[in-house]
């Protein structure tokens, strides 16, 4: 039995990451999930959010966008649209862009097309500022 | 015979063509060294999507899919990527040309063929000949191809698509091969084509899928679309790099050449000059005598 997941990230401008971890809890499209090394072929696809690994006793966070994750002997390959490490994330702008949000859905109804743009701005404004007050 | 100054001012404007060749070859390197890291490392992402996709459309009943049905052939939509700017050598025109041909040619008798194009030299090219097809030019976004320029693209035609304005979309642009090769390559990006795998066939059978299969697969369908817009984006550009790099090598050592015969001729107009001199300040002295 293995007891190592090799955990390959993707984005449509780099390879991100190509590690062996222990352990990966992702934010699937119907509630958080986790996943250990042994766990069934699986196919998902992902909401913006957190996404985190452990390796040893070292936990690393992640804030991805829309994607979708495999899990498929032992091999976990997750493609994002974008994938930001804690330490990449720039604070300022990420609250920059929450408060552009905020500002922009006060004004708008609930049928706007805009609306939903806007409230995954929010989301991913958010998602960040919380990634990056882990880790460090 | 020109005269002397006239082949000397001939030096000069032929040696600033050749700076100028000169700096723009050293900034197409260097730009292509970039556009083609981009390139290479788009590639890992598109063929996780494709390998995914393929085997998901083989296990799926996929008549719900709108973008994996075959329909008929009645509107095609072609996509052309040529760059902005020329100088470049045959590289617009290339693709252009073959863009032009599949709309007058026709090969699978559609009924008819629009022609979305991104950047002005395609415009500029086609404007006059197969006018009246062009629906959409996109200029200015190939040079910095981002994810989001593909994917709004993407979006466009996928929509355009599900509405049935279309029943086949075409991308033609240049393939990378190498800093002085590039193919012009015709490729269908919907109805989406899936790869002939079998050895994942088996084991797609008892995978788990959240929510289901034909939601993850509808998600990840306009998805390929965008993925394969963005590659040919990018190798588009790297091509038009390399392209542009190589042409305006040889035009810097066609300037050379050019130089040297000029000065050549310069040195042979001087020397004239002087035996002429020479001959007259002697038969001048003659006569005196």
């Amino acid at each position: 039995m293995a007891d190592k997941l090799k955990l390959e990230m993707v984005t449509p401008y780099k390879r991100v990451l190509s590690e062996d971890v222990d352990e990966i809890t992702a934010p699937g499209f119907i509630g958080e999930l986790g996943i250990l090394p042994e766990h069934t072929p699986l196919l998902t696809t992902l909401k913006v959010g957190e996404l985190s690994y452990k390796e040893g006793n070292e936990t690393f966070h992640i804030a991805v966008n829309w994607g979708y994750l495999e899990v498929e002997n032992n091999t976990v390959t997750v493609l994002v649209d974008t994938a930001e490490r804690a330490d990449e994330i720039d604070l300022a702008r990420a609250k920059a862009a929450l408060g552009r949000a905020e500002d922009a859905l006060k004004g708008l109804s609930q049928e706007d097309k805009q609306y939903m743009i806007m409230e995954a701005a929010l989301q991913r404004a958010l998602i960040r500022i919380q990634v990056a007050g882990k880790n460090r | 015979m020109p005269s002397l100054k006239d082949i000397k001012k001939r030096i000069g404007s032929v040696k600033n063509t050749e700076q100028i060749t000169k700096a723009m070859k050293m900034v197409a390197a260097a730009k292509l060294r970039r556009a083609q890291e981009a390139a290479v490392s788009a590639r890992p992402y598109a063929e996780k999507l494709h390998s995914v996709v393929s085997h998901l459309a083989q296990s799926e009943e996929i008549d719900d899919q709108p973008l994996l049905k075959q329909r008929g052939t009645e509107r095609a939509l072609v996509v052309l990527m040529t760059a902005d700017r020329g100088l470049c050598g045959g590289f617009n025109a290339n693709v252009s040309k073959e863009a032009e041909r599949f709309i007058r040619q026709n090969e699978l008798g559609f009924s008819a063929i629009d022609l979305m194009i991104i950047g002005r030299k395609g415009r500029d090219f086609l404007k006059n000949r197969v006018g009246d097809n062009i629906t959409k030019v996109h200029e200015n976004i190939t040079t910095d191809a981002t994810y989001k320029t593909a994917q709004l693209i993407g979006q466009d035609v996928v929509d355009a698509y599900c509405e049935e304005k279309y029943d086949a979309v075409y991308v033609i642009y240049n393939a990378f091969q190498s800093a002085i090769v590039q193919i012009v390559t015709v490729e269908r990006i919907l109805p989406i084509q899936p790869q002939e795998t079998e050895e994942v066939h088996e084991a797609s059978l008892d995978y788990l899928y959240e929510p289901n299969q034909g939601v993850v697969l509808s998600q990840l369908l306009p998805k390929m679309v965008e993925v394969q817009l963005f590659r040919a984006l990018l190798e588009s550009n790297a091509s038009e790099q390399g392209a542009r790099m190589s042409s305006m090598d040889s035009a810097s050592r066609n300037a050379a050449d050019m130089i040297d015969k000029l000065t050549l001729q310069y040195n042979r107009a001087r020397q004239a000059a002087i035996t002429k001199e020479l001959m007259e300040i002697i038969s001048g002295a003659e006569s005196i005598k």
